[in-house]
């Protein structure tokens, strides 16, 4: 007989091995697909290494692809820690994205250097908002937020059609359903020439730092931990369970609504409906292989956005389906999940096990 | 208000309603197996997309129908064994597993639709299901264009409302299922395996979601595209919660949506001009969180359900 048993101790290479193990494995198993498709996978690898550090222009590819999945990673790491399951950081970001386009395409009157903060400012208000509903239909009347988050990620986008069909259309945009440009003083300026990677890259450095720091050595970050770990010994410890949530509901909504921002301010400069590929959904995987710490999130969304710049450009010279990609990602998922199982038990037989306790 | 009328008294309404429900009672039903066994799949989303692309695929390699149909059924049964072991054995959190299993298989099966058609303009198409026209039953005034000109996959569906119930309210098995999910460790002291109810469980569950995808490309289309399955996996989550796991109740709540779905639908065209379509097309997934938002509050959960359990750990 063998048995299942509890770790005592969490030993740091552990910790630290499995999430880069899983990559590496779903990486490996890429393989398959690409023999499937009848690619030769070791030219396949070199082309999508070619196309992450080749050049300069590149690598910056992979820090601008980062940049919103950093947003979304943060948002997923910190509300996973309270056990609060946002999966809604795709509309999130849309509702985010909607913001800076309101405000920074010149329909309000604020020019100069007012205009950026502001954009930023509202547009992590408006993905915290988009959190508040389901996180009040949690607390009062306890409906599920999975299910809730996921939903309005779908009506969120249709609203998001609406608008630009309506309000937010550019009138110069001859019919096409996409926004007015932000104004240049709105928009987040680029960090290299020739580049598009942007000075988004810093906000979300800064802010997973912050996140990182907040969470291991403030008195909010010790009740985030304390809700998530056991609501109900929190509660009884005398913390407001309700305002934890709602506390770190609203970061995680602003923080998705940040990627939004990011995305439209520092790449696109307008909105359309197909602004974001998933970034909301990957946010949810970056965040599992970060192990839900926000440094680690830098580091998986990094690992991520290479995952999907590589695939692209050996896409392009191979053609094979960059659904690779998504492949890929989902994959280090699954294996960082049992990764997580490998490291906090150990298989034991069971008459050992006896002879120990 | 005569329109509205008007529009409810109609044969095609409701057999628009039944069309649309068609594939919810098949994710309804799978969902709530997998659930009052005691875990949560959200790899539902993902699982309806597999079942739409095997069958469509298979059908298309010239499987035929039904071969279609169980090849959907097998493939669906392969992301559920995938979750199971996840989440039973290993007792992995069941919202990531099951998150990570629909970003799995809808990329396995994207992946594999643009490989096997690298560049089509518009996508092939099948000869789907035909609407089961019995002689005299068709003829009937009201329920005969209704009732008996669905395709056989929504005979399917109701056969299974009545199967599942029968199951889990007639038979030991079902008693068994019930259990697994409310208190795991009577089970295990009554000798019966959680680990093998549980995996079963979500198995077969699993297959069923993969028919509702099924559906979608074998009868309500007749080709498979990206993004086709648009959320109809989790509004099946939210779903199970208002039918109190029962599988009649499911059926019922899956044929209110498909009515209030039918019924935007004709509303957009009557007053199409006055609102943005796009306000009747948020109307399901508002209406699914109503519901979830209406019955959340008495829901009798599944008490065990998203609680691992281990054998010999008390």
């Amino acid at each position: 007989m063998i048995r299942i048993e509890l770790r005592q101790t969490q030993s740091r290479a552990f910790t630290l091995g499995v999430p880069i193990l899983s990559a590496v494995i779903a990486l490996g198993f890429a393989a398959i697909p690409l023999l499937a498709a009848g690619a030769n996978p070791i030219a396949a690898y070199a082309e999508m290494f070619r196309g992450v550090f080749g050049s300069v222009f590149a690598f910056s590819e992979v820090l601008t692809r980062a940049t919103p999945l950093i947003f979304t990673g943060l948002a997923a790491a910190l509300a996973f820690r309270a056990k609060l399951w946002n999966i809604g950081a795709e509309g999130q970001l849309y509702l985010g994205a909607m913001a800076a386009v309101a405000i920074g395409s010149g329909v309000l009157d604020i020019t100069g250097i007012l205009l950026l903060p502001l954009i930023v400012l509202m547009g992590a208000a408006a993905g915290a908002a988009g959190m508040v509903a389901p996180t009040y239909l949690k607390t009062r009347f306890g409906a599920d937020e999975v299910v809730t988050t996921l939903l309005l990620n779908f009506i969120i986008l249709i609203f998001v059609q609406m608008m630009l069909e309506g309000p937010l259309q550019d009138p110069m945009g001859l019919g096409w359903p996409q926004s007015a440009p932000v104004l240049d003083q709105g928009m987040l300026p680029p960090l290299m020439e020739r580049m598009r990677v942007h000075s988004g890259l810093v906000l979300a450095l800064i802010l997973a730092g912050l996140a990182q720091f907040m969470l291991a050595r403030s008195v909010w970050g010790f009740k985030l931990r304390a809700v998530g770990e056991n609501a109900a010994a929190a509660r009884h410890a005398g913390i407001n369970v309700n305002r934890s949530l709602f506390g770190v509901a609203i970061l995680s909504g602003g923080l998705a609504g940040l990627a939004g921002v990011s995305e439209v301010a520092g790449l696109k400069g307008y909105l359309t409906a197909d602004l974001s590929p998933g970034f909301g959904y990957t946010g949810i995987v970056v965040a599992m292989l970060a192990g839900l710490s926000p440094v680690g999130v830098v580091i998986a969304a990094l690992f991520i956005a290479s995952v999907f710049v590589g695939a692209d450009s050996m896409s392009r010279a191979m053609g094979v389906s960059s659904f690779l990609a998504d492949l890929v990602v989902s994959v280090s998922l699954l294996c960082v999940l049992v990764g997580g199982f490998v490291a906090r038990y150990r298989i034991v037989r069971a008459s050992t096990a006896r002879a120990v306790s | 208000m005569m329109d509205i009328l008007n529009i409810l008294l109609s044969e095609s309404f409701w057999a628009a309603s039944l069309r649309i429900a068609t594939p919810l009672i098949f994710g309804v039903l799978g969902a709530l197996i997998c659930e009052r066994a005691g875990v949560l799949n959200l790899g539902i989303e993902g699982i309806f997309v597999v079942g739409a692309m095997c069958g469509w695929m298979a059908v298309w390699l010239g499987a035929g129908l039904w071969g279609g149909v169980l090849v959907a059924a097998l493939a669906g049964a392969f992301f559920g064994l995938l979750h199971a072991i996840l989440t039973v054995p290993l007792g992995l959190s069941q919202h990531v597993s099951g998150l990570g299993i629909t970003l799995f298989a809808t990329s396995v099966s994207y992946y594999t639709y643009r490989t096997a058609l690298p560049n089509v303009s518009s996508p092939p198409r099948i000869e789907p299901f035909q609407p089961l026209d019995l002689p005299v039953l068709s003829d009937l005034p009201f329920l005969g264009s209704v009732l008996f000109q669905q395709t056989a996959l929504t005979w399917l569906a109701l056969l299974l409302v009545a199967l599942v119930w029968y199951v889990l309210n007639r038979t030991a098995l079902g008693v068994a299922i019930k259990a697994v999910g409310d208190n795991p460790d009577s089970v295990d002291a009554q000798g019966l395996s959680v680990y093998g109810l549980r995996i079963g469980a979500i198995v077969v569950g699993s297959a069923l979601m993969a028919l509702g995808g099924a559906f979608l490309t074998m009868s309500a289309f007749d080709a498979f595209f990206f993004g086709m399955v648009n959320g109809r996996g989790w509004v099946c989550i939210a779903l199970v919660i208002f039918a109190s796991w029962r599988p009649g109740k499911a059926l019922l709540g899956a044929l209110l949506f498909g009515a209030f779905d039918a019924l935007q639908v004709r509303l957009q065209t009557e007053v199409g001009a006055l609102v943005p379509g796009q306000v009747f097309l948020m109307v399901p997934y508002v209406l699914s969180i109503i519901a979830l938002v209406i019955a959340a509050r008495s829901a009798d959960y599944p008490r065990a359900l998203l609680t691992p359990w281990f054998k010999g750990q008390r």
